[in-house]
């Protein structure tokens, strides 16, 4: 049966879903096995239910909160991708500060700054600490580094998408 | 007036999204790009040693990684007083030209040409580069592999493709090696086809679409961008150069250690995403862009003759002046696509860039440093302010894709205007929206110094701001 992939970006860099181009013409073999249904490199409405959704990135505002929520919701199988959503990584950095101290930096104390003001309407939320995705939702697998290479999330995807359990032992496993 | 409900799911899909105002005759009034997301660089790099911020900030963005350690590097080498060895230098530059072409290879093969081969009202469950694979297999596969050249560089230098340890305050940690020169010298001829293909296919959809091209915004702005001393096209090191609507030189040759002189940015309550203006002139006046459109048309010449008869005829369709509808973003792109094809080639020849002399050591040596680097997306800037001890007390970060963001409002206002009237939008006309937006490749992880994949939000707003209509839906970032 084909799998139905999904691929999803929080407070992350991009890094992660970079690194999954980096599969290149694996990617059309990827594609043989799985429809990608929902990422942000091809055009779609809304999170549908998937077998797998890989999450890059933490935890940053209120909507990913909700986010999360509904993609686990939908995922057979959800998949930290990435440090960020395994630690919360550099977003977290801004935890040793109150929120409003690391806006107000940015939004009023800037060098070139005029007129500053902390944007306010029709944007997100910030939640009061970036947080990694297992402190929200049950997380199947955690494919950890910044990012992980090609060839990890390669193998990962080859294992979930003909149903195996993929091995993440200590070889496979490496931070940064 | 019709009230269309929102879907709970699309409503909390956007990390960026566009609401269109319309007016008592539901002509579009305004139109105004939203950018969601935040994480707040400039506040936690604070505490942290100069010279860790060229392994941190690449994590800012991981499509131009290599920009943002190539500019804190250099921030870097200011506090310390020091430049780097030639090998060095020409590692770095080498490092650098691989990302513009994975960047460019992504914007205009990943992710443009969907559109422009599939066509802008095409099945939206297709409009991708599998299904563009599916349609055009040697297009896409093409594509791909021009893509990977550029990653392979970082690859084959520091043994990473993304977010690499090597570029450091002072050089670079790694050589190039005799083998990974030759390896990547082997692949230049067909990185070049691909380019030169990617320019025959937007040729020929320029000429089958002329209608179409010229639809797109064509509003004028200033530029800015790189040049070297004489003016040249210029991606990793040179000094900054202004032009009017009209070509005219407004300043040139300046250093990028003042940009504070020449550039003021002002927040809105909005978005995230801060309005950046040419500080002379004022935030009405002084709108600016920035990116492959305005390095092309801030340039006097190419470096490089293959790159340089493509820049004779894209200079040619606006007699020589600044070519300003947004659509010839994509040309320029891979018109410095091909340039940077061509610099590497030049690169791998030199003997000097295999020397083990890669790295300058140095301490700090005065308290501020500014680091400018022209990233694939535009002109960026990062600024350090330390103690005496080299932790940082004061960061600033001027990204690319910010100092478009007064211009992208302006483009999605022209093209909303003449594609939505009153609370209809068809898929395509949502499409072309998009696509203006998508025409300057906004990198919403880096202009944010946030995150921000690109699904789009569309809202339209009655007169009285009441919600009428939304659409959603990714789109490619
Ligand atoms: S884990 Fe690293 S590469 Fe992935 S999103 Fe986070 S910072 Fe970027």
């Amino acid at each position: 049966m084909r799998k139905k992939l999904a691929t999803v970006w929080l407070g992350g860099c991009s890094g992660c879903h970079m690194s999954f181009l980096d599969l290149d013409e694996r990617l059309l073999e990827i594609a043989q096995w799985a429809d990608v249904v929902k990422s942000p490199v091809v055009d779609q409405k809304e999170f549908p239910e998937v077998d797998v959704v890989l999450v890059e990135g933490a935890v940053v505002n209120a909507e990913h909160e909700e986010e999360i929520v509904l993609m686990r919701r939908r995922s057979r199988v959800l998949v930290a991708f990435g440090d960020c959503a395994v630690t919360a990584n550099v977003p977290s950095m801004r935890n040793a500060w109150p929120k409003e101290v690391v806006l107000r930096r940015s939004y009023l104390e800037v060098p070139g700054t005029v007129e500053g003001r902390v944007p306010t309407e029709e944007v997100a939320a910030l939640i009061d600490r970036v947080r990694p995705l297992h402190e929200l939702v049950k997380v199947d697998f955690f494919l950890p580094g910044c990012p992980p290479s090609a060839d990890l999330i390669y193998y990962v995807l080859t294992e979930l998408l003909h149903d195996r359990v993929p091995v993440l032992d200590e070889a496979r496993l490496k931070f940064g | 007036m019709r009230k269309i409900t929102i879907n709970p799911v699309t409503r909390i899909e956007g990390h960026a999204k566009i609401t269109l105002q319309l007016d008592e005759v539901g002509e579009v009034a305004t139109a105004r790009f939203h950018v969601n997301e935040f994480r707040g660089f400039e506040k936690f790099c604070e505490g942290r040693l100069f010279t860790e911020m060229p392994n941190i900030t690449p994590r800012i963005c991981g499509i131009c990684p290599v920009s943002h350690a190539v500019a804190s590097a250099k921030a870097g080498e200011m506090i310390m007083k020091v430049t780097p060895p030639v090998a060095g230098e020409l590692v770095r530059r080498l490092i650098h030209l691989g990302q513009h072409i994975s960047s460019h290879a992504l914007s205009f093969f990943h992710l443009s040409c969907p559109d422009l081969l599939l066509g802008w009202g095409g099945d939206p469950a297709r409009r991708n580069i599998v299904g563009l694979a599916a349609a055009h297999p040697d297009v896409a596969r093409r594509g791909i592999r021009l893509r990977q050249f550029g990653q392979e560089i970082s690859e084959r230098i520091t043994g990473k493709k993304i977010h690499a340890i090597g570029i450091v305050a002072g050089g670079m940690l790694q050589p190039l090696t005799e083998e990974a020169r030759e390896a990547l010298r082997a692949w230049v001829p067909e990185a070049r086809e691909t380019v030169r293909l990617g320019l025959e296919l937007l040729a020929r959809h320029c000429a089958e679409h002329a209608d179409e091209v010229r639809d797109f915004d064509r509003f004028e702005t200033l530029y800015l961008g790189t040049v070297g001393p004489e003016g040249e096209h210029e991606l990793y090191d040179g000094r900054l150069r202004f032009v009017d609507a009209r070509g005219g030189m407004l300043a040139d040759q300046l250093d990028p250690a003042r940009y504070l002189d020449w550039i003021a940015e002002q927040p809105v309550e909005w978005s995230y995403l801060k309005y950046p203006y040419y500080r002379p002139l004022g935030p009405e006046r002084g709108v600016y862009r920035v990116g492959p459109l305005a390095r092309l048309n801030v340039a006097s010449r190419m470096k490089t003759p293959l790159a340089q008869a493509e820049f004779e005829r894209f200079r040619a369709l606006a007699e020589g002046g600044p070519v300003h509808g947004s659509f010839r973003y994509h040309q320029a792109r891979l018109i410095e696509t091909l340039g940077c094809v061509e610099e590497i080639e030049l690169l791998l020849d030199d003997p000097r860039i295999t020397s083990d002399e890669t790295q300058a050591q140095a301490r700090r040596n005065q308290a501020e440093g500014v680091g400018c680097s022209e990233s694939p997306r535009g002109t960026l800037f990062h600024h350090y302010v330390t103690d005496a001890g080299g932790l940082l007390t004061g960061v600033n970060l001027l990204i690319a894709t910010g100092q478009n963001n007064p211009a992208m409002n302006r483009s999605i206002l022209d093209v909303a205007r003449r594609h939505v009237r009153g609370n209809d939008i068809s898929e395509e006309a949502l499409n072309r929206v998009e696509g203006a937006i998508r025409c300057y490749d906004p990198c919403l992880s880096c202009s944010t110094h946030a995150v921000g994949s690109m699904p789009l939000v569309i809202e339209l707003r009655n007169a009285r701001g009441d919600l009428t209509g939304c659409w959603a839906r990714g789109t490619g970032g």
